[in-house]
Parts: C-alpha cells; structure tokens; sequence
C-alpha cells in the first residue's frame, strides 16, 4: 500500500500557452500520487481552466510536457485518443449530449471508444449512474434534468471510462446554490474511494475538507502552494491570504 | 363547363404519370443534395482553410446562377462538352442536386454552428476521434435542428423543379402545356396542374413535421410555447 500511494500518476512539467501575444500559462509544473487530491484555486482568467485542458491536449501547449505515469501524453499526436480514455474530464457547463438519455450518454464511450459489448455498456453505465445516485433517472434527457443531476451524469459518464486521474473545471459554478452540495458531496466520495483528481473550484470548504494539496495560481504561474491547513490559515505569501480573504468574503466561510 | 372535366378526365392520368416523374427528379436531386451537403457542411466547420475556402467556392457559384442557366450551362453546355450523353431527365437530377446541395450545406453548417462547442470537447474528452464525435454525437443533434430548414429546401426544389420543362423533361408542367396547346382549354389544365403542385408540397412538408415530431428530443425546447 505505502508503495502504491508513491506511484506518480500525472506529471506536469512547464506549460506554456500563448492565445495571440497573451501568455496564458508561463511554466506551470506540478505531480499527483495515486490517490491524491489537488484543488487548484485563482482568479478568473488565471489560466485555470486552459491548464486542465491542456492536460488532455484539449488544447495544445506551446511548450512544455504531460506525462501520464511512465508515458509522455504530448509525445505523439497520434496517440492521444488512448491517453484522453484515461484521463476523466468533468465541465463547468456539464456538456452532457443532448440528444441522448443520461444511460445512454454514459454508455456511449464504453460502446463507440472502448468497443465494450452493448450488454456489459448497459450494466456498467447503470452501475455508474447507482454511485451518482441517479439509477431512476436512466431514462430521462438531460433537458429533463438539474444542474445538479447533469453534472452527476456527467461525473457517471468520465467515471465509466475507468480513467486514472479525474480532471473538474469548476463543477459546481454553473449551479444553483441549493444544487451544488449534492455535487460535491459525489466528488467527495469520489476522493474517499482513492480516486486520483485534479479540481479547479472556488469552494473553500470543499478544498479545506478534501484537498491534499491546494495550489495557487495567478497570472498564468503557480505563486503558492501547499497543505490546505497551512495555506488557509497562515499562507505565507501576501497575495494568496489575499485571494482567500476576497473568496471568503463571497462564498462564506465553508461548508464544513 | 362539362367539356372542361372532359377535359380534366381525360388529361389526368397523363398529368399524374408527369407527377412520378417530378417526384422522381425532386427525390433524386433531394438525395444527391443530401449526400453532397453534409460532407461539405462538416468540411466547411471542420476543415482547413483550403477545403473551407473551395466549399465556399462551390456554394457562391450555385447560389450565383439562376437555375434556368445552370440547366442549360450544363445540359447544353459541359455535359456535350465532355461528351457525357445524359437523358435530360438524369441531366436534371445532377444540377438540381448539385445545385440544391449548395443550399442544404448551409442549412447543415448553421445546424452544427449553432450546437455548443462543448459537445465536441466533452466527445473527444472520453477518447473519441473527431469523426466519431461528429458522427455520434453532432450530426445526430445537428440534422434534428435542421429539419425545419430541411423542409423549405423540398418546398422550393419541388416548385423549382418545374423549370426543367425548358430542357425538355417530360414533368407535370411540360405535360400540362402539351394538353394546353392541343385542347385550346388552358385554365382547367393549368389549374390541375397546380393544385398537383399544391398537394405535393403540402403532402411532403406534412411528412416532413411527422418526421420532426417524431425525432424531437424529450423536454428540450417544451417550455418555449409557455414564456
């Protein structure tokens, strides 16, 4: 057990994006054990979101390097299908399929990517949706469903592909408040079960509560980072306690 | 007045056999529209700036042009040209769907740029090839969006089609100015021959909101009639 928490399982080294003259990213490396939890905090624009895309090369990096455990993920273009079956993403708007029934969309890579038998799909996607607490709900259409549901279908849906590390980009901020406790109350599960996951959210509490690390990013570079604890009790750089105080301010103080 | 149904009795079944063949042309132009327009539809949001700028090409000349000139621009012109011996009918078939497939690209490309984008991320997020995920999951979304589109496109071909009566395809037009110039009774002949027309517009805009009814995906857009 010792041994398999020391196992890297994605490594980032020195992102750099640029859009145009603007650099989105200037050099942002970090590492995630099995079974870790990073929360990833920062104001808009920070370059939150393009870092986790450009993990699973939903956008290309100018430079720098993205290795899933032993294997380069930007190596090869070719190969980045197999690498993105592995890496689980959860959106901020939920980008469930619209034309297909929450089952359907969870069973649909399982089907059409991993060319799983359309019986063992069925049985896995509704395994899936039992874990969200969404089994009767199978049937219905996203447009018949909450924010909140959709984005525990959607959660369902990257789970199903057995992934090794689960990417969020702020799950909870295209919610009603009433909705995103029962989101984060799945995530949180998720990191009990020793998932391995990258979150990018503004909820304090849930990075307080879950958090093995939390990483403070502005202006395209990591400027702290550290154990929850430490960083939001007694951070030591300036701008990080900061941030935390206009965060606080905002959403309250948590929801421990 | 009895001599105009005579008239009329007498024409009618000549005049629907005209009706399979419009038909025939509309189905036929329709389909080949069809097949050429979604490849050009996803090749124009998806493609490189070189297959996007020929699309665009091919879409401004055959909106360009009137269709009476593209008839014979191609009938008379490029098809004996190249030494392709067509029958009219199967000239027409290929210029109107050519022709129409212009038009349905577009209706197609504003479908796909209409869905969010997300949809392809999400997609290639679980690991599918970009031809999957248009496959999969935009063409099924977008084409439901474009029925309606869709649905004026059979409209104005099938009235279009009627200017193929110039190249000499034996349609309900041509047959009703045949009866008209031997019966000296214009008005019965071209009245029947439109309300053929009207009945076959009607009939397949009809089919086509069953079809998109039948396809509506469950509780999207269900609120619209409330607000």
């Amino acid at each position: 057990m010792q041994n398999n928490k020391d196992i890297i399982v994605l490594r980032v080294e020195d992102i750099h994006k640029k859009y145009g003259n603007e650099e989105i990213l200037k050099g942002v490396s970090f590492e995630i054990k099995k079974g870790e939890t990073k929360v990833i905090i920062g104001p808009s624009g920070s370059g939150k979101s393009t870092l986790l895309r450009c993990i699973n090369q939903l956008t290309i990096p100018n430079k720098g390097r993205i290795w899933l455990g032993d294997e380069e993920v930007t190596h090869d273009k070719k190969d980045i299908n197999r690498f993105r079956q592995k890496i689980g993403m959860v959106f901020q708007e939920f980008n469930l399929f619209d034309h297909l029934t929450a089952l359907k969309n969870v069973e649909i890579g399982l089907v059409k990517v991993k060319k799983m038998d359309k019986k063992d799909a069925k049985e896995k996607a509704i395994e899936e949706l039992k874990q969200v607490g969404l089994e009767e709900q199978a049937n219905l259409y996203p447009a018949q469903l909450s924010g909140g549901q959709k984005q525990r279908v959607s959660i369902a849906r990257a789970l199903a592909m057995d992934p090794n590390v689960m990417l969020f980009d702020e799950p909870t901020s295209a919610l009603d408040p009433e909705l995103i406790g029962e989101v984060l109350e799945v995530i949180k599960k998720l990191a009990l079960s020793g998932m391995t996951m990258v979150v990018v959210t503004h909820e304090m509490g849930f990075a307080r509560s879950v958090a093995n690390e939390v990483i403070f990013i502005e202006k395209g570079k990591i400027i702290d980072k550290g154990p929850p604890y430490k960083l939001f009790t007694n951070p030591d750089n300036e701008r990080t306690k900061k941030f935390l105080c206009k965060i606080t301010e905002l959403y309250g103080k948590s929801e421990e | 007045m009895n001599e105009n149904f005579m008239v009329i009795y007498q024409a009618l079944p000549y005049m629907l056999r005209g009706c399979i063949v419009t038909i025939g042309l509309v189905g036929g132009a329709l389909g080949l529209g069809f097949i050429i327009g979604i490849p050009m539809a996803v090749g124009q949001v998806y493609g490189n700036k070189y297959i996007s700028g020929l699309i665009s090409f091919y879409v401004w000349f055959f909106r360009g042009l009137p269709v009476l000139v593209l008839l014979f621009l191609f009938y008379f012109g490029l098809f004996s040209l190249i030494g392709l011996n067509l029958s009219a009918f199967t000239a027409a078939i290929l210029v109107l769907g050519l022709r129409s497939s212009a038009y349905q690209s577009q209706i197609f490309r504003g479908s796909i740029q209409s869905l969010n984008e997300g949809q392809m991320l999400a997609a290639q997020s679980l690991g599918m090839k970009k031809y999957e995920a248009i496959l999969f999951i935009i063409l099924p979304q977008a084409l439901r969006i474009s029925i309606p589109g869709w649905s004026n496109e059979y409209a104005i071909l099938l009235k279009d089609s009627a200017v193929t009566y110039a190249i000499g395809v034996i349609e309900i037009l041509t047959r009703a100015n045949f009866i008209a110039t031997r019966t000296y009774r214009p008005m019965p002949i071209f009245l029947i021959c439109a309300v053929i027309f009207i009945i076959l517009t009607y009939g397949g805009v009809k089919v086509l909101d069953l079809l998109e009814n039948k396809v509506k995906i469950p509780g999207y857009g269900e609120r619209r009639g409330e607000i």
